[in-house]
């Protein structure tokens, strides 16, 4: 059985302890996007503004389990200033290592392309949560926050 | 009243609840509000079933078809003795007490609401008895009142009769799956009637736990889970007054349901078939059966007087080990609560209480147990419930406790 030290890092305690971009942002100019997971009840508002294609703020309220909380306060912070097609990339990186990143470790035919791409991507403390992987119900509290992301980009998007 | 139950000896009935899982790690199951263990008895009464009694119900003419119908028609029997219902007829086996719920929306509710007709519920009630509901707001526009709570988690009856004023059904729980409040629900049930509505029990917590009497409740629609009474998944019951049950639409079309099918039309089957379309979960109403028989030798009145007992030691020992840090959702007052136990520590998100529950093989559930308008009316996401019945002990308390503590000392380190 994997022991709690694989999935609570310290960092991920300390994000958890003290989130980043914590708060609200004045809607508009900021699109307020809400994410739940319906299993647990982890609630993640974004609140996302974009300018010229770039994330220029982003904030996050709501409230969850040290795993979403911390994943969203990580993801704040990493996307800031990224351009859409930045955070679409880190976004993918991250869900890979998530899912897909397991089972190609396990020797299973991993895409090397893609492999070779996720490598070039710098993930940082984002990389804490590998361990999440082995509690698989613990997935989605990861990932939460980032498909909410995704989702606010496309509301913003479709609205502008 | 006989010696009490030992939660200690009747664990040793259960297969799954020896000391040990199969890979050396310990069990503590405290989920059973979820669904509970099943013991050997009803094991084998399924597995008798299908090993000597097997075959579809209420068609063969060969011997092997009226066994297997006798067994499936004994169930109803018993579920019938089991909650005091003055008619076997009255016994409608489903999927589960959601179906249940649902049959009752979709068919009286069908017939008998429409815009602007009332049903009250309560702020307690779990998704099961709340979204049928919503869907006839939104394709019918019933309206929907709600009982609040009192600040001790039990449902404010002091403007009961405002509330039911008008209504059509009055709809509620007899005990919280997050809380364990039991609710009264005669007075309820008067209430609902002295308005001209009927009133409907959401019994899913109450009956594997108390004893259940539908004539001494005055509720006119009772539905349960098979599943956190012993038996397996996939059966349920609803039980109805038979003058309501004959005078509501069929649910289900298909097999079994029906008198006469013609090209151009159909009659329907008689009490209980009439809502049992289809192949019924056989085995499954005889598990439930086996698992009814085995709470009934144990005593009803010896289960819940474990459970208040355990209960009780769960609050002082827990109370007494973490203080105010820990908070319990639920009434203080014994005689009006079940053992389910909803936790929340001031530093510590319920998840991850769970999560290193687990690690020292403690099953509880976190979440917000089907039950989101509750916990919006709490405050709180999210509780981790631990849910007491007749296979645990204090030693299991124990381990509950022992268990929260290294929680703490894990995120406060």
């Amino acid at each position: 059985m994997p022991g709690l030290e694989d999935l609570y890092r310290e960092i991920i305690l300390d994000h958890y302890r003290n989130p980043r971009n914590r708060g609200e942002l004045p809607v508009p100019p900021a699109h307020r996007t809400e994410g739940f997971n319906p299993l647990c009840g982890d609630e993640v508002v974004v609140f996302l503004e974009l300018t010229d294609g770039k994330v220029t703020d982003v904030r996050i309220a709501g409230q969850g389990c040290s795993i979403s909380q911390s994943s969203a306060s990580m993801m704040s912070s990493a996307v800031k200033g990224l351009s859409i097609e930045e955070v679409a990339r880190l976004t993918r990186a991250f869900k890979d290592m998530m899912s897909i990143h397991e089972s190609s470790l396990e020797g299973a035919d991993a895409d090397s392309e893609a492999e070779s791409e996720l490598e070039e991507i710098e993930l940082g403390d984002l990389e804490a949560l590998r361990g999440v992987v082995k509690f698989p119900v613990r997935i989605k509290c990861a990932t939460l926050s980032w498909n909410t992301l995704s989702q606010a980009i496309e509301d913003t998007l479709a609205d502008s | 009243m006989d010696h009490p139950l030992d939660g200690t000896v009747v664990k040793k009935d259960f297969p799954l609840l020896g000391d040990l899982r199969p890979d050396g790690s310990p069990l503590v199951y405290l989920d059973s509000a979820s669904s509970a263990q099943k013991p050997q008895s009803v094991l084998d009464a399924m597995d008798d079933l299908y090993c000597t009694s097997y075959a579809n119900v209420h068609r063969g003419v060969y011997r092997l078809g009226v066994e297997a119908t006798d067994r499936y028609e004994g169930a109803r029997r018993t579920v019938a003795r089991f909650i005091g219902a003055p008619h076997e007829r009255e016994v409608i086996f489903t999927k589960n007490v959601t179906e249940a719920m649902n049959l009752v929306a979709r068919t009286w509710g069908a017939a008998n609401l429409g815009a602007g007709d009332v049903v009250v519920l309560s702020d307690m009630e779990h998704h099961a008895n709340i979204v049928p509901w919503l869907m006839l707001a939104e394709s019918v526009g019933i309206e929907l009142r709600w009982i609040g709570l009192t600040d001790d988690y039990q449902l404010d009856l002091s403007n009961l009769d405002q509330l039911v004023d008008g209504a059509k059904l009055v709809s509620v729980t007899a005990m919280s799956n997050v809380l364990g409040s039991i609710t009264d629900v005669r007075t309820i049930a008067d209430a609902a009637h002295s308005a001209g509505a009927l009133c409907m029990v959401d019994a899913a917590q109450w009956v594997p736990h108390l004893p259940t009497d539908v004539v001494a409740m005055d509720c006119d629609f009772l539905g349960f889970t098979g599943h956190k009474v012993l038996g397996p998944t996939g059966i349920g019951v609803l039980w109805a007054r038979s003058e309501i049950l004959d005078a509501m639409p069929a649910f289900l079309g298909g097999g079994e349901m029906i008198r006469d099918v013609r090209k151009d039309g159909w009659t329907v089957n008689e009490l209980p078939w009439k809502f049992e379309a289809g192949t019924p979960p056989i085995a499954e109403a005889v598990g439930l059966a086996a698992g009814i028989e085995y709470l009934e030798t144990l005593g009803m009145d010896r289960v819940r007087a474990h459970e208040v007992d355990l209960t009780a030691y769960a609050l002082d020992t827990l109370t007494a080990r973490f203080g105010d840090t820990l908070t319990i959702h639920g009434p203080s007052d014994l005689s009006a609560r079940g053992g389910v136990l909803s936790l929340a520590l001031d530093e510590v998100h319920p998840h991850d209480i769970s999560q290193v529950l687990d690690q020292h093989g403690v099953c509880v559930r976190a979440g917000h147990h089907c039950a989101k308008p509750l916990m919006r009316e709490l405050g709180v996401g999210a509780t981790a419930r631990a849910s007491l019945y007749v296979y645990n002990d204090r030693s299991d308390v124990d381990a509950l406790a022992d268990a929260l503590a290294a929680t703490v000392e894990f995120f406060t380190l």
